[in-house]
């Protein structure tokens, strides 16, 4: 899961170099905390959220399969 | 890379990279020499060979390192058509790739979208399918819009539809917009905004 955020972050973002992800398990759920540069964020983020909202739904599926809940936060 | 002339090291260079010429880029930086009656300062030709980031490339490449993220084994099969890239994917689990009412897969085409455009410096139209959604889907909302046509027909009230991706609506406007007794048009902001069909005044 940690490597999707990844992947699909450092394919948008002007600095993949400093994209990073912080993977912390709960019991039920997952937590990817993903960060980038600063001058990067509206990269991950989007108009109105919209690129936030595609990277979780994409991440959201790919959790399905575990029957895990995941959060993804951009910091 | 290195030849005996440049026309030498150049197909030296595109072998090794498996690419046809207009893939690449190429920089000569010696043109080789024979020397003195073959002898006496020969210098052999010296260029630079660098692969172009082609479209259908790119797209593969992204998709597949996303898919293989996902810990899904599908396959990505790229075609270009006349102002967009159709990829198909193949494989199982391809119902999870494709999400409630395509859900996942707007996502990620609209993600592919972006990714690619960036890569290749240049703004490119991706449509992502998989087990003919697309198709079906379209066939599904033309039945929609028929349907709804019909009762707003019936009673003269106004139909709002739930929201949908822009090609999506854009189905619903084409599917009615022969037809003399209703209108279609498009209220709300992205990513909320809906179609509504209402009957033609006058």
């Amino acid at each position: 899961m940690k490597e999707l955020v990844e992947t699909l972050a450092k394919a948008l973002v002007d600095n993949p170099d400093q994209v990073s992800v912080t993977q912390i398990e709960g019991e039920k759920s997952v937590i990817l905390e993903l960060r980038v540069a600063p001058s990067d964020m509206g990269k991950v983020i989007g108009k109105q959220g919209r690129i936030a909202r595609a990277i979780r739904t994409v991440v959201k599926a790919a959790a399905a399969r575990e029957g895990k809940r995941v959060v993804v936060e951009i910091i | 890379m290195t030849g005996r002339t440049v026309e030498e090291a150049i197909e030296a260079a595109l072998r090794a990279l498996g690419a046809r010429r207009d893939e690449v880029e190429i920089e000569v930086l010696e043109e080789g020499s024979k020397g003195f009656l073959g002898l006496l300062g020969s210098r052999q030709a010296r260029v630079r060979v660098s692969l172009l980031e082609n479209p259908e490339r790119a797209i593969k490449g992204f998709l597949e390192k996303v898919l293989s993220a996902m810990a899904l084994e599908a396959g990505v099969e790229v075609r270009r058509r006349e102002d967009y890239f159709l990829v198909s994917f193949y494989g199982r689990d391809l119902g999870l790739l494709i999400g409630r009412r395509g859900e996942t897969l707007n996502a990620l085409q609209y993600l592919t979208n972006l990714a690619v455009s960036r890569m290749i410096g240049e703004r490119v139209r991706i449509v992502l399918d998989a087990e003919g959604y697309r198709k079906r889907r379209e066939q599904a909302l033309v039945r929609l819009a028929r349907r709804l046509s019909e009762r707003v027909k019936r009673t003269g009230n106004k139909v709002v539809l739930e929201p949908m991706t822009p090609q999506e609506r854009r189905i619903i406007h084409t599917a009615l917009q022969n037809d003399s007794q209703v209108v279609t048009y498009s209220e709300g902001e992205e990513p909320n905004r809906k179609v509504v069909i209402c009957l033609r005044k006058g």
